[in-house]
């Protein structure tokens, strides 16, 4: 009876604890935000509370263009497409080979699948060093060696992607259950035959949600890279955003674009889930 | 076909996963066809592993695959790399897999996915398995111990069939006494990681098993018994008919 009371009693304290600590931890959190402001707000030019009644002057002035455009913006936005095309295409190239380069790490970087030990902390310091460096940074280095050209936004889209989805593939197979793996180990089957029927099968439902949440970011990063010389829909908004007033229709049409191509990604991911989940039920 | 019985931690599921080598050992050889198999590396390795298939507790088959294609994977080890990525088996091999399903009885869940079937389904599946592997000799670690009384017989009847059809060494770790009496030949009782009794389950007296589960005082056996009452392949030697199932 005392060792039941006891138990109650030490689980009561590390309640308290955690509680204690959660509670700190909203603390610091909201201390540090409130300096961190006291901080921006006096070294910015302006100030935040002034410019925040400003906020709403330039979003409403692309959209009162916009409607004032309206029988044109349809016209507008099939002029884009071409544009659009070219960011989707380095996205989608940008994806594709950083999941199969993020694929061969996240295998090697995973504690549970009988990989040379020493190799894991390599694959991963190996990613950490891809996720580091961000995708604007490589981008503006390759056009200076490489000129102005959609393939240095290619390349350096895919350099992180293949950092960001190696980790994640990599987290999903540390989540996989081993037994499979145990039974065809158990059968005499070899390595690449282990991975591809005991472990393919478990994470290939996730690897493909994360692929394309990956080419979803990956769309928005192409468009951001237009900005410094890529090419694409982000080189469109760069001057149409450059231009300001009179060029708010074209922004309002570059935008709806945006959003719409991000609203098919992610039907379209859900979808092929689903089919892939149901496949292997069938 | 032989039992082996033992405590916790004794080292039964230790001794069977040497044998297929999942668990290296520290020392010693295990001598098998005059070749010790702890030597084994590489292709041969694989190769000793196909020929001893393992059947475990937890069935061990991928839950996502179909069970016909969990049950050709028991082919594996004849494929080379290159083609198994690209998921090629060949007719002979699926109507040997079904051939296996039908043995086991459960042939017409061949189209399934394995984590849709029940315990005593899905240790079926993984018999088929061992059974596409064309295996010398079976190892089963517990194979019916999360199953309930009903698969547990269904399977133990499976593996002595196996035994006397296919002329297989079975060798099988077991918790309960009556399973060993009623379907193994040879019982072998470990403790503390020793071989601590040897010989026909009719030598397995209440004293023997003592020693064997290092038990002070008379060990209840209707209490841990799995069987169903009087469906026993052979009825229990040395204590009473068990009276009552508990689950």
């Amino acid at each position: 009876m005392t060792a039941t009371a006891d138990l109650s009693h030490h689980i009561i304290q590390a309640e308290g604890r955690r509680r204690l600590y959660s509670i700190a931890i909203v603390v610091i959190t909201a201390a540090v935000i409130f300096a961190g402001y006291g901080q921006a707000n006096s070294m910015n030019s302006g100030g935040f509370l002034n410019g925040l009644t400003k906020f709403f002057d330039y979003p409403s002035e692309i959209v009162v263009e916009a409607w004032e455009a309206r029988t044109a913006f349809l016209g507008l936005m099939y002029k884009f497409t071409p544009a659009l095309i070219e960011t989707l295409n380095i996205a989608a190239v940008a994806t594709i080979l950083g999941g199969v380069m993020g694929m061969i790490f996240a295998f090697l970087g995973s504690g549970n699948l009988d990989i040379w030990p020493r190799a894991v902390p390599i694959a991963r310091r190996t990613m950490d060093i891809l996720r580091a460096f961000p995708e604007l940074i490589i981008a503006l280095f390759l056009i200076f060696v490489l000129g102005t050209s959609p393939v240095p936004a290619m390349i350096a889209v895919a350099f992180h992607t293949t950092g960001a989805l190696g980790k994640q593939f990599s987290e999903v197979n540390e989540n996989i259950d081993r037994k499979a793996i145990e039974g065809l180990e158990a059968c005499g089957a070899n390595w690449f035959q282990r991975m591809k029927f005991a472990v393919l099968p478990q994470v290939l439902p996730n690897y493909l949600s994360y692929f394309m949440l990956r080419f979803e970011i990956n769309v928005r990063a192409s468009a951001i890279l237009g900005f410094v010389g890529a090419g694409g829909i982000g080189a469109e908004l760069r001057r149409t955003i450059g231009w300001g007033q009179g060029s708010g229709d074209e922004t309002a049409a570059l935008f709806v674009l945006l959003i719409l191509s991000i609203f098919v990604i992610d039907q379209t991911s859900s979808y092929l889930r689903r089919r892939l989940i149901q496949k292997n039920s069938d | 076909m032989i039992g082996v019985i033992g405590r916790s931690g004794a080292g039964k599921s230790t001794l069977l996963r040497m044998i297929n080598r999942l668990t290296d050992a520290d020392g010693g050889e295990i001598v098998i066809d005059g070749r010790d198999v702890l030597q084994l590396k590489g292709a041969a390795k694989r190769r000793w592993q196909r020929d001893c298939a393992m059947i475990f507790q937890q069935f061990n088959l991928v839950p996502r695959l179909d069970v016909v294609t969990n049950v050709m994977l028991g082919r594996l080890n004849g494929h080379n790399t290159l083609k198994s990525m690209f998921n090629i088996f060949g007719a002979e091999e699926i109507e040997r897999a079904l051939a296996a399903l039908e043995r086991l009885d459960i042939v017409d869940q061949a189209l399934q996915r394995a984590e849709t079937l029940s315990g005593g389904q899905q240790q079926r599946v993984a018999i088929a398995r061992a059974l596409t592997q064309a295996p010398k000799m079976i190892l089963a670690d517990e194979p019916i111990a999360s199953l309930d009384p009903l698969s547990a017989e269904i399977v133990m009847k499976s593996l002595r069939e196996i035994h006397e059809r296919d002329n297989l060494t079975v060798i099988c770790n077991l918790h309960t006494l009556d399973t060993a009496r009623a379907y193994c030949d040879r019982v072998i009782g470990m403790l503390h990681g020793k071989m601590v009794f040897d010989g026909p389950p009719e030598d397995l007296k209440p004293a023997a098993v003592r020693e064997i589960y290092g038990a002070d005082r008379e060990i209840d056996e209707a209490t841990t018994s799995t069987s169903l009452p009087g469906r026993s392949a052979t009825p229990p030697v040395s204590t009473p008919e068990p009276v009552s199932v508990a689950v």
